[in-house]
């Protein structure tokens, strides 16, 4: 089944017609409206005029995070707050979080992307589907909660946390279809077992995505759980999940190139590369009118494939990610920066403690321990004094990032610094 | 009337005791007291030392997390009931113990106690009866 085969199943001709078209009107608009983008491309000495189509794509300039962050926290927006329905957050690169705002037609374009990628893993109007992505600021339980809706599937919002109760549910309502982590799925998997259900479960697909993971990781939950698992993948300063999503043929995402024009540039050149190799994904919102955004790197590593898939659809397809350009973590399906610890530390008193994040997967569930070197100043004979000290720091750090984090007292020096830089990232998580 | 007592934090792990007597050995600083508090995670050595000052700076100078912390070496005779005198004063002074040890050396026998509120605990003691030493007086 295929939701919206005018739009997924186009001619290359007609796409890039449609995609050259929407750019100029996008480009239009944010000179209009969006201060920021206006002086940005005014400096490079740029007009609306100049971008007369696709081909002229490579003239404008890139969007970052940073540049998010500096017109925190409504700055980017094109439309005035009247028009805006919904805001979301997530974390940004210092402690300060990336606010993307949603008009009414935003929300019903990614309900669309949503339903299209449903539809991808098979599942229509008939299914019981469980979204147990967090609810909130987070754009996961949210965004999968909408597009399930229009799809006109029948949604259990589950968000997190009980995982016994979500199973319990599951068995009594037939439950066809589930949206969560990769990881939490398989603790969901393993919990199916621990309880005895697994001949009582009626899942038929999920859709999976907000962290990284693999083939391998897939083909587990596929057979612990006799499904598809399908690989969404989304990120809110985009829109959130549903940016791209593969089919039963699982040959790369596709990505709904309509409202979502795809690039992949070379890591150091920024210079566009050619289909199948290796790049930054870059990505202009083609008709987003909360927020929108113009070359966006997304910092994700990725290739790209233009031709048609079996599936029927056009749209082009993204292959798995290989990883990121920059130091971001995604930790239980958050984002976070070795940076947002070091100024949360900083925040807490006076110098940067050395800090080393050990990230780890325990049951399939994330894990983030903390070691902070023992400074003099923080320094106490008594053990009651330095398991608060451990707790205050616990808490201060779980506040800046959104995470339960263990710290762990070391010894000064205790932590290696190699080449003189601290090393800040252990990530000793193995997606197999 | 404090005593001086070195603190060392001590992560668990394999030697690290082991280093922390070396460099006192190497020092020629020697060991009257000592207790060793640990949690699943680190371990909090406490020390009553023969030059506390020297041994702070070359534990620091190998790496180690150590301060000086004041701390009441209390006068207590091998006798029953000595203790309770101890804790009958501070308890009815209010006091909190924070943690104690025995120290016995060259005649001296003395508990090392830290209390919640030390100069309330220094007044209570000797209205009580009982003697505190000093640094002098446990190392001379």
């Amino acid at each position: 089944m295929i939701w919206n085969e005018t739009k997924e199943c186009m001619s290359r001709d007609e796409m890039n017609a449609l995609q050259g078209a929407r750019l100029v009107k996008l480009v239009d608009r944010v000179y209009h409206n969006v201060e920021y983008y206006r002086k940005k491309m005014q400096a490079m000495g740029l007009e609306p005029g100049d971008i007369r189509g696709l081909e002229d794509l490579k003239k404008l300039p890139f969007t970052t995070k940073d540049d998010l962050r500096d017109t925190y926290p409504f700055g980017m927006f094109a439309v005035p707050n009247s028009q805006i329905v919904r805001i979301h957050a997530s974390s940004g690169t210092t402690g300060k979080a990336t606010v993307v705002g949603y008009t009414r037609r935003d929300i019903d374009m990614w309900s669309e992307c949503v339903a299209r990628c449903i539809t991808m893993a098979g599942l229509g109007r008939e299914d019981i589907i469980q979204v147990a992505y967090g609810y909130g600021l987070f754009t996961g339980g949210l965004g999968a909660h909408y597009g399930a809706e229009k799809l006109g599937a029948t949604v259990v919002p589950m968000s997190t946390g009980n995982t016994k109760k979500l199973i319990n549910m599951m068995v009594d309502f037939g439950a066809t279809g589930i949206m969560c982590t990769p990881s939490y799925l398989m603790h969901i998997a393993e919990t199916i077992e621990e309880m005895g259900v697994r001949d009582k479960i009626r899942l038929k697909a999920s859709l999976n995505g907000a962290e990284p993971w693999t083939e391998r990781m897939r083909d587990k939950i596929e057979e612990k759980l006799g499904i598809h698992a399908h690989d969404i993948y989304g990120l809110s300063e985009i829109m959130g999940p549903g940016v791209a999503t593969d089919c039963r043929f699982h040959s790369g995402l596709h990505i709904h190139e309509d409202y979502f024009l795809p690039e992949i540039v070379d890591r150091e050149t920024f210079q566009p590369v050619a289909d199948g190799v290796t790049g930054e994904l870059v990505i202009s919102t083609l008709v987003k009118e909360g927020i929108p955004l113009i070359r966006y790197r997304t910092k994700d590593l990725t290739s790209i494939d233009h031709t048609p898939c079996q599936c029927g659809r056009t749209t082009a397809r993204i292959a798995r990610f290989t990883g990121r350009s920059d130091d971001m973590l995604i930790i239980r399906g958050v984002n976070v920066f070795p940076s947002q610890i070091e100024t949360a530390l900083l925040e807490m008193g006076g110098t940067t403690p050395h800090y080393l994040m050990i990230v780890d997967r325990v049951n399939n569930l994330d894990t983030l321990e903390v070691r902070v070197e023992v400074e003099e100043r923080f320094f106490s004979d008594e053990i009651r004094e330095l398991e608060n000290l451990t707790r205050r720091i616990e808490q201060v750090l779980q506040q800046a990032i959104g995470l339960a984090v263990k710290v762990k007292l070391v010894e000064p020096k205790a932590l290696e610094r190699s080449m003189g830089k601290s090393v800040h990232v252990i990530d000793n998580r193995k997606l197999d | 009337m404090f005593v001086k007592q070195l603190s060392v934090f001590m992560e668990n792990r394999e030697g690290r005791l082991e280093q922390a007597t070396e460099v006192l050995k190497n020092h020629q600083i020697n060991i009257l007291s000592l207790s060793m508090a640990d949690t699943t995670e680190y371990g909090m050595l406490r020390m009553v030392v023969s030059d506390p000052e020297l041994a702070r700076e070359t534990l620091r100078e190998n790496g180690f997390s150590a301060m000086l912390t004041e701390v009441l070496a209390v006068r207590l005779e091998h006798q029953v009931g000595e203790l309770h005198r101890l804790t009958h004063i501070l308890c009815a002074e209010g006091l909190n113990i924070e943690y104690m040890y025995a120290l016995e050396c060259a005649g001296t026998r003395a508990m090392i106690v830290k209390v919640s509120d030390g100069a309330a605990a220094v007044e209570a003691i000797r209205r009580g009866g009982l003697e505190l030493y000093g640094n002098q007086e446990l190392c001379g």
